[in-house]
């Protein structure tokens, strides 16, 4: 048996190893592997997401029980500190030794620190390790704390950029220094980083471009940068990404080719000047170049595999760059030769400073082929142009077709379907993975999920880039086999959302367990049951009161359960217009049970820290004030945000309020698969956010222009333009028909944006089914919509008006007790829940 | 706090040393739970109503510690009954406290008896 020593347990030490695991000569090599960081491989190209919320353990490639169950030694925290070629073996700094047949390495990169004076001062990290992670994140809150709040990144490159996305969501303001003229210089032209540096800013962070750092200043820690021409930069921590350095000082010293500016030198095997050592990765030095992607990294593995096990597998000659990812939200692209322009090869290229698109590709001037090109702004074409770009296919008649959509006639897109791709195209570049390895894992292995597949190839578990493709090519395959993806809402029922909507109604279904009798199977869960919930409320407009051990915790309470299982209270504030007196009875209420009080983001007034038992007292006085269930607890329409309008500011062009409440009015307690926001601005600077709302409608000179889709949160997503100078009815039968057929197609828990996002055809399909009625159900949408704004109901009043539903709000069964475990303690003049541990 | 979560232990049935009775079955709505006051503690009881039957649980989430279990919805991961914490979503089998979606941690669940249509929990004090 043949031993293997590799040096690295980074990402493409890994990949090395899991190559080998899985070949059949494996059984012939003894595997050990060295890393010098604590954790075993960890995915650094996902690093950013450490701060987003993901552990250390999410990120871990593989867990560390893989490494044994595989039969390689794996030693973490153990540096090799020399190479003895001659004897063939290496030592720890431990001074251990262990020989080896092969030797690989995978030693990786270090970031490149340029020798500026002060460069060593506190406060100045470098992007590379979840330990530098976790010291970036301690020094952060400590300045926070003392009120010093500036952070710059050295380096506007990719990994720099992401950087400063991390310190932004630290709480930071955030600046990036580029010695370049440009952004990301290696990857984008002027004009897309321009427009990059335009999106940047509008998102918080300054751009300094320009920019020769001379100096770090400070006493013992950083307080400012010092550009060339004197000019200060004021920051109170710096982060430093200006590049990577290879690791080959083991290579260097046991005298192995080294280039002249660093990189272990290697040939299209992967072996460097000695035939036994091998080197992969950011540590190579490979037709003159040193290559900071994950993609050739595992390229690189998968040829010392294939060398050291007797294949002929070999580097290619040109190394791809193609990149995609999304920064802070922005989403940017570049792959081929980007820049490439000269006397046989043109650039078309589109931009749109309104939406903020850039597009560029690179084609022959005979208009046969495509070269490269650089994406901005929207790179949802990026997977198809790569594609083209790599596999050499035929472009359209007209090559700006790829970048503009066909114009015209007919929806056809120029980029074809991804079935039209020649079996050897590659699809995932990290993994090496082909349309027909994904297609065969469908026809040939019976993969019948994206899931499936991805277990089975491997394919986007890299960078994930081509996730959307790989998505795209199951659900095409599965239907070229008659096979149609089947989405169930959870074990217990074999049916979409959309198909229970029909079966509950077509077979008068009443009851919950009815349903699951007659439909499913089992004893439902918490998933199935909300979602049922949600239909019955959806057909037969029955409240949360009549089968409320199947609602969400939240709906069977009435009230939004909070961090100690006490309760928030939201009353119905229709258009956030509210009178003194309304205002004042609220401000009663608050005092008289000493709850919490704070004004939401939807314009209302948030009562918290009520217990269960206190929460019908609370609506009986809320309610003899006048107010109603503002359904803050359900998956329903919570409220309709308005600007003042017309009626008081000098701008305003229509009634925005009262057009908000009688919005409000009309679709108020009705349930939907997710829960609803609406918003309508008096003139086009848009106060009220509607577009930022599930449907937004903004008066225009003539009517009401009318947006749809839109959400905040996680995924800010902008309500698209559907309709143009409306008026109120008109307004109001499209909302009715788009509110209803969203209700009734859409997956559980899905935001209209997303529903958008999935719905084949897009908006332009919505436009036809809503507006011109193609699909003739315009009609039964609305009278479906009329019924339920006909049979609303309070559900609150009918709660405390009926004692058996009252009984639902006491503490304890067989006690008048209330909960002694639940604690409060002060705050600013009000009270919180006492921490948790 | 961690005197709150040790008077919590799981009662198997020959371990009762008392049943103590809680209420009528009418009082226990169907497929839901509600929550008893025995003493200190905080039980948790579900008409689990499609088995025709009964589990009790301690009603404090093992996870961050507030008493809300009962407030949870009920059914079941392949066939075996659970209930989903209303603050988390975290799930736990009614029979053997497990958590049934990652973590280790684990509740105390109690016999659960009824006679004459009233509704008992065994306790070892």
């Amino acid at each position: 048996m043949k031993k293997i020593v590799v040096i690295g347990n980074g990402m493409v030490g890994y990949k090395f190893c899991e190559k080998l695991a899985a070949h059949p000569r494996r059984q012939e090599f003894h595997i050990t592997v060295f890393g010098e960081e604590p954790k075993p491989a960890y995915d650094r190209v996902h690093l950013s997401e450490y701060f987003a919320g993901k552990t250390a353990d999410d990120l871990l490639l593989a867990p560390t029980g893989w490494y044994e169950k595989n039969g390689i030694t794996l030693r973490t925290s153990e540096l090799i500190s020399a190479i003895d070629r001659k004897n063939k073996k290496v030592t720890t700094y431990k001074e251990k030794t262990y020989t080896y047949d092969y030797l690989i390495l995978a030693t990786g990169s270090t970031p490149f620190v340029p020798p500026i004076p002060g460069v060593d001062r506190k406060g100045v990290f470098v992007y590379r390790t979840l330990e530098d992670l976790d010291a970036i994140k301690d020094y952060a809150s400590g300045i926070k704390q003392q009120g010093r709040t500036s952070a710059a990144v050295l380096g506007g490159g990719l990994l720099g950029l992401e950087a400063a996305k991390a310190v932004k969501d630290l709480g930071l303001k955030a600046h990036v220094v580029e010695f370049a003229p440009r952004l990301m210089p290696r990857q984008l032209d002027d004009k897309a980083a321009d427009m990059l540096k335009t999106e940047m800013e509008d998102l918080g962070i300054s751009i300094h471009l320009n920019k020769r750092t001379d100096n770090i200043l400070g006493e013992d820690r950083i307080t400012g940068m010092q550009f060339a021409g004197e000019e200060v930069l004021h920051t109170d921590m710096l982060i430093i990404s200006a590049g990577i350095r290879p690791r080959d000082e083991l290579a260097r010293n046991c005298g192995l080719e080294t280039g002249e500016r660093g990189g272990i030198t290697v040939d299209n095997r992967m072996r460097t000047s000695d035939p036994f050592i091998y080197a992969i990765g950011e540590a190579t030095l490979y037709n003159n170049g040193i290559y900071g992607l994950v993609a050739p990294g595992y390229d690189m593995a998968t040829v010392a595999v294939e060398q050291i096990t007797g294949g002929d597998k070999v580097m290619a000659e040109s190394i791809d760059m193609s990149t995609k990812l999304k920064l802070i939200g922005v989403e940017v692209a570049s792959f081929g030769d980007p820049f490439i322009e000269n006397a046989e090869v043109v650039a078309v290229t589109y931009e749109n400073k309104f939406s903020r698109i850039y597009k560029r590709i690179n084609v022959t001037k005979d208009g046969t082929r495509l070269l490269g090109g650089i994406l901005v702004g929207d790179a949802s074409d990026y997977n198809s142009l790569f594609q083209i770009y790599l596999n050499g296919l035929p472009l359209p008649e007209n090559p700006e077709d790829l970048i503009l959509g066909t114009r015209g006639e007919g929806n056809t897109s120029a980029l074809g379907s991804a079935l039209d791709l020649p079996d050897t195209a590659q699809i995932c570049s990290c993994e090496s993975i082909s349309k027909g390895d994904i297609c065969h894992a469908i026809t040939e292995k019976g993969c019948t999920s994206v899931g499936d597949v991805i277990g089975c190839t491997r394919a986007a578990t890299g960078c994930g880039g081509c996730k959307p493709m790989v998505a795209d090519l199951v659900k095409e395959t599965l239907k070229s086999q008659g096979i149609e993806a089947k989405e169930v809402i959870c074990e217990h029922f074999g049916y979409s959302r959309q198909e229970l909507y029909d079966l509950i109604r077509v077979n008068n279904i009443t009851t919950y367990n009815e349903a699951l009798y007659t439909l499913g199977k089992g004893d439902g869960c918490e998933v199935c049951k909300p979602a049922l919930a949600s239909l019955f409320a959806s057909i037969y407009n029955e409240t949360a009161n009549k089968q409320a051990t199947i609602q969400d915790s939240n709906d069977r309470f009435l009230a939004n359960i909070q961090r100690n299982g006490s309760y928030s209270v939201v009353p119905r504030v229709p258009g956030g217009e509210i009178t003194a007196k309304k205002l004042i009875a609220l401000g009663k209420v608050a005092r008289k049970y000493d709850l919490y009080t704070k004004i939401t983001g939807g314009q209302r007034i948030d009562l918290f820290g009520a217990r269960l038992d206190e929460l019908p007292h609370i609506w009986k006085d809320l309610i003899d004030h006048g107010f109603e269930s503002g359904h803050a607890y359900g998956k329903a329409l919570r409220t309709v945000k308005s600007c003042v309008g017309s009626t008081w500011c000098r701008y305003g062009m229509h009634e925005s309020v009262s057009f908000a409440i009688r919005i409000e009015e009309r679709y108020k307690g009705i349930r939907s698969p997710h829960k609803l926001k609406g918003g309508v601005s008096g003139c086009i600077r848009e106060c009220a956010e509607a577009r930022s709302k599930d449907f937004g409608i903004i008066a225009v000179e003539g009517g009401w222009n009318l947006y749809i889709c839109g959400n905040g949160g996680a995924n800010p997503k902008h309500a698209i333009l559907f309709a143009e100078q409306l008026d109120d009815e008109t307004c109001i039968k499209y909302l009715d028909r788009f509110l209803m057929f969203y209700i009734k197609t859409a997956a559980p828990l899905t935001r209209t944006a997303k529903w958008l996002d999935e719905l084949e055809g897009g908006i332009a399909y919505l436009k036809q089914v809503i507006i011109e009625d193609s699909l003739g159900i315009a009609e039964d949408l609305e009278k479906e919509m009329q019924q339920l704004v006909d049979t609303y109901e309070c559900e609150w009043k009918q709660a405390i008006n009926n004692p058996e539903m009252r009984k639902r709000f006491s503490h304890f069964i067989n006690s008048d007790d209330t909960d002694d475990n639940m604690a409060f303690v002060p705050m600013r003049d009000q009270k919180m829940p006492k921490p948790w541990l | 706090m961690q005197q709150t979560l040790e008077q919590y232990q799981t009662i198997t049935p020959k371990d009762v040393k008392t049943w103590v009775r809680v209420g009528r079955v009418h009082d226990f709505p169907e497929d839901g739970g509600v929550c008893v006051k025995h003493g200190t503690k905080q039980i948790a009881v579900f008409n689990f109503a499609r088995r025709m039957a009964w589990y009790a649980c301690q009603n404090l989430c093992p996870h961050k510690l507030e008493m809300v279990l009962s407030r949870g919805l009920t059914g079941d991961l392949d066939n075996e009954p659970k209930v989903a914490c209303p603050l988390h979503k975290k799930t736990f089998s009614l029979k053997s406290g497990k958590n049934l979606n990652g973590d280790d941690l684990k509740i105390a669940t109690y016999p659960v008896k009824i006679e004459r249509e009233n509704v008992y929990i065994g306790f070892s004090d």
